[in-house]
Parts: structure tokens; sequence; C-alpha cells
């Protein structure tokens, strides 16, 4: 379970579910809730199918995993329209899109599939902490830069700003989120040298 | 100079291995090499060298930029003071108002940029790049007159890291520092990298009525679509509300980045460039025929949808930051295509994908700074389709002379 959180993180590892870390980190708040939602879904996504094991036949097999992956999502999906409304508008069809983040086909095909559900149950969560703790990361850095807040709290002083200092723009944009991220990349593979290639 | 020689010769050693500074050995060999022409001699492998090192070259370009960068400098002064309503100043006093406006720029570009080249040469252990004269002159000269010297210094090391160093350095960089630099301004602050309140060093005194910071591609881009084909073309002015003749573009007297806006000077830059063999004239020359064909065609179909389609092809050319990008950017050598029918199309479609952007995308006022990032990019792919169709090509004749 711990395995994921660094050495073998699915995002600046296994590089995976890259196009949600992009999408839903511009602020803190979404990319906080995404990824409970995506380690919740994944989570029980491994349990259900680790419980099917035996009993799905290896044709259909990733058919039978979308179909579970789908209807945990739409739970979700419920689950935050009734409870979070804006933040569920503010993630908008990336709630839905969890159904293609790799990492789950990923985790299911390479974990749940083999395991017993206790087993499949923390690794859904290690590797969903893993994603998110990344997604965090690039939020916390996005938000402040780019909007001067934390989870909608102004941080720098109004000073600041009269004194000519202006939010960075480019933070807001995709791109630069990559840039984050390979920043984060290139600390990590500096700590572990054993991942440099 | 003898007598600096035997100083620095005296101080020598503490840099060497083992010596008490030997850390700082790539700073000292950085400041030896830029005094003296080194008295080393290679050991093994190729023994003949071109005496046009690195740095000459960088020297000479930052020589070609000079007439730009003065005139540029003259030329704040003489926005300002037309803003401002007073006339019959000395060209000096434009000039050194200009000079000390800009001053702060170039101070803040180089320290920030060789800062960060000196450390990562030390933390390599390797010599410490030239790369960084010419690009920080460059910087100041393509960003506007009002930029905080703060933004520019965290352009500048974002763009010397993440664009140069992370790459190895200079020689490796596949995108240009200096644009990666004003992509970074233009994205990150685009308010203050665009619009009415840049490009005019107002010096917090008030402008008189009629005026408009406006640059002639701005003014073009934030026309209301519409109206009639004829008055558009022809209704841009400068500062004071004067309609602007293509003289006056030519030399470059209308507001913008400082120092872009002089064809005239650019062309005598570009000129030094040729004759000492520094730039590639295949891009030059490329560049300015795909400009000017888009040009052409984008006048010969001008539509009031975009304002900008309406200029003649000629002012076109010669406004903003085309000729700068083709002249100073696009033959920058380590990002620009390296195989002969490669460099025609690179310069060929950085011309065309500049007007283009500057036409058809309102968004964008000027386009010649991301035509020339995006070729970049395509550079190496030109380059290894160039070098594939040679290789079939001489394929198929050993073939035939085979069978």
């Amino acid at each position: 379970m711990v395995n994921p959180l660094s050495k073998d993180n699915p995002v600046i590892v296994q590089v995976l579910g890259i196009c949600s870390a992009l999408a839903v980190t511009a602020q803190m708040e979404p990319a906080i809730v995404m990824t409970i939602s995506v380690t919740a879904v994944l989570a029980f996504a491994n349990v259900i199918i680790s419980l099917l094991r035996k009993t799905i036949p290896n044709s259909i097999r990733i058919i039978v995993q979308l179909v579970v992956v789908a209807a945990l999502v739409v739970i979700v999906d419920q689950v935050l329209k009734a409870y979070n409304y804006e933040v569920s508008k503010a993630l908008s069809v990336f709630i839905g899109l969890i159904i293609t983040n790799c990492i789950l086909m990923g985790r299911l095909e390479a974990f749940a599939l083999n395991n017993r559900p206790w087993p499949s149950f923390l690794d859904g969560i290690g590797n969903g902490l893993g994603y998110g703790i990344i997604l965090i990361i690039v939020s916390f850095f996005r938000e402040l830069f780019g909007s001067g807040t934390l989870f909608g709290y102004q941080v720098f002083p109004q000073w600041w700003y009269d004194a000519g200092y202006m939010n960075n723009g480019m933070m807001i944009l995709p791109p630069m989120a990559l840039i984050v991220v390979a920043c984060i990349i290139w600390v990590h593979r500096i700590k572990n040298k054993d991942l440099q290639e | 100079m003898k007598g600096l020689k035997r100083k620095i010769d005296q101080v020598k050693p503490k840099f060497e291995k083992g010596g008490k500074f030997e850390k700082l050995h790539s700073v000292f060999d950085g400041f030896y090499t830029f005094l003296f022409t080194p008295n080393e001699t290679s050991r093994s492998g190729v023994h003949i060298h071109d005496s046009n090192d690195s740095k000459r070259t960088m020297i000479i370009v930052v020589l070609s930029l000079l007439p730009c960068c003065l005139f540029g400098m003259w030329n704040i002064g003489y926005q300002h003071f037309l803003a401002i309503g007073e006339t019959g100043k000395s060209v000096f006093e434009l000039f050194f108002y200009g000079f000390f406006a800009v001053l702060p720029q170039i101070l803040t570009a180089y320290i920030v940029g060789l800062g960060i080249e000196f450390v990562v040469a030390q933390m390599r252990g390797h010599e410490i790049q030239e790369g960084f004269l010419v690009s920080g002159i460059l910087i100041p000269m393509i960003c506007p007159v009002d930029t905080p010297c703060w933004m520019l210094a965290i352009a500048v090391a974002f763009a010397v890291i993440f664009a140069k160093e992370v790459f190895g350095g200079t020689g490796y960089n596949f995108l240009n520092v200096a644009l990666v630099t004003r992509a970074f301004l233009f994205f990150s602050y685009p308010s203050k990298m665009s619009g009415v309140n840049v490009f005019v060093s107002l010096g917090n005194q008030r402008a008189i009525d009629g005026y408009s910071g406006a640059t002639p591609l701005g003014e073009l881009a934030s026309m209301e679509p519409g109206g009639s084909l004829s008055n558009l073309g022809e209704s841009l002015t400068n500062v004071v509300g004067d309609p602007l003749t293509l003289n006056d573009i030519f030399f470059g007297l209308y507001p913008g980045s400082w120092g872009e806006t002089s064809t005239f000077c650019i062309l005598i830059g570009a000129a030094i460039l040729l004759l000492t063999g520094m730039a590639n004239w295949r891009i030059m020359l490329s560049g300015v025929v795909g400009g000017f064909l888009m040009a052409v065609v984008a006048h010969n179909w001008a539509t009031p949808l975009y304002p900008a389609t309406c200029v003649e092809p000629l002012t076109q050319l010669c406004l903003g930051g085309f000729m700068f990008a083709i002249v100073f950017m696009a033959t920058d050598p380590v990002t620009a295509c390296r195989t002969t029918a490669g460099k025609y199309i690179y310069g060929f479609l950085i011309g065309v994908i500049a007007i283009i952007i500057r036409c058809y995308n309102a968004g964008y006022p000027e386009g010649a700074m991301l035509a020339v990032l995006l070729l970049n990019c395509f550079a190496a792919l030109i380059d290894h389709c160039v070098v594939s169709l040679n290789v079939r090509k001489r394929m198929k004749r050993t073939e035939l002379s085979n069978s």
C-alpha cells in the first residue's frame, strides 16, 4: 500500500492519469475532491473485481471492468452533485472521465484480477492516494502562484498587489501543470537514484 | 594589457586543481578566455580550430543588434515626448531618456541569466557558456518598455532553466531562450505584455488629448470587424493620431517592443550577420519570401472581418516583430534546421505562419514569436525528413548502378 506513494507512483513513475492531473489542478479544492473520488472508485472497483475474479471469463474481462467502474463513477458523480454542487460543476466532465483513467484499468488488470479482496482494497487506496498526492502538490503551486489563493482564501497580502505583484496567468493554463509535474519528477528522481534511467 | 595578464597569471594557480578556489575554476576560466585567447592546444583528435569560437560569434551578433538597440532607445524617448506633447528636445535627451528607461531591464536580464549559467556551470563542473550574452540583450529588446523587472527576472530564470539548462546548456536547447522568455511573459502577465498601456513609457506624466498607446498591430487587432475595406488598411496612426506612412513604419517611428520596430536598423544588423557569415541567408530569404507571399494572399482576399488582412504586404512585413524574428530569432543556429533544404522549409514556414497568426487571430496581434517557437519544435522533424529522403534517393541510385 505504501509503495505507490513514492517508488511506484502512478503519476510520476508510471506516468498514468496525466490528463486529469492537468485538468483539475488549477485549484486545490477540486483536486482534493478528485483525489477522494478516484481513491474511492479505485478501492471499491478493485474489491469487486477481485471478488469476481474467478467468475469473469477472460475474453470479456475488460468490458466487465468497465461496467463495474462506470457504475461506481456514476454513484460518485451523483453523491457529488447532491452534496457539493459547486465543485461538481468545476470538475464537470472529469468525474465521468475517471472511467477512462489509465490508473484504474491498470490496477484492475495488474492487481485485482490476481489477488484476494483485502490486498486489492489496500492496493486501490494506495494508488488512489499516490495519484492524489501529486494532484495536491501540483494544485498547491498552481493555485498559490496562479491565483494567489489556497482553497479560495487569499494568501498573498494586499500590499504585494499594490506594490505591483501580479498573479502568474500561465499557472492557470494546463501546460504549467505539466511543467510542475516535471519538476516533481525531477526532485523525485534526484532522491531515488535507482529510478534514474 | 600586459600588466593585467601578468596579474591574472599570478592568481591562476589558485583556481587550478588543488588550488584554494578550485570550485570557482569555471568562473575564472570564463573571464580568462573572455580577455585572452587561451594558450591551449588539443592533445588528441582535431588539431585545427576555427578562430571563430562561440565567444566571437556572440560578440558579432551583439554588434549586429546595436543599431536596433540604439535606435530603440532613441525611439522610446521620441514616443515619450510625443505622447506628453513636448517638442524641441535634442536627440541626446531622447536617447538618454530611453537608455535609462531600459537600463534596469537589461541589467536584470544579464544578472539573472548569467547568474544561473554561472551556478549551473559550477555545479556541473562545465566551462561557462557564452550563449546568454546574446539572449541577455535580446530579451529586453523584444519586451515592452514598461515591463517590470521582477517579471523579467522570473521569466528569464524560467527560460534559462527550463528551455536551456535542463537540456544540457548552450547549444543543446531546442527552443530559442529569448523567445521562451517572451512567451512566458506573454502568457503569464498578458495585461503587461499587450494592450495600449505598456508600449509607450509615460513616466508618470499625463499624456496629451487624443493619445493612444496602441501599437499599429494592436490597433488593427482591436478594431471592430466590419466597416469598409479601404479605410481600414490606411487608418494606422501613431500615438497622437497622425497617420503612419510606409516610411515611418520602415524606419520604426511607432510604438512597439522597443528593439524591433525599425526595419531599417534590422536590415543593417542582417547585413552585418550575413557579411560575417554568422547567420544563414537561406533562412532569412525564405522567411521573408514566405511572409511576403502570405501577406499577398491575405491582402488579396482581405475581409473586414479580419482588419489585419487589409494591410499592404510591404507594410505588413515592416510592422511589428516580423523582420526582427526572421533576422535574429529564426537564424539562431542551435534551434534552426541543420540541413540546407530544411533551412528553406523552416524559414518559409516561419514567415507564412507568422503572418497567418497575425492576420487571422485577433487574440494575438503579433504572431512572429509563436511562429518561431512552433518551428523550433519541428526543426528536428524537418531535418529528419530531409535526411531520410536523401538516404532513400541515394539508395535508389546505388540500386540502379548495381543492376
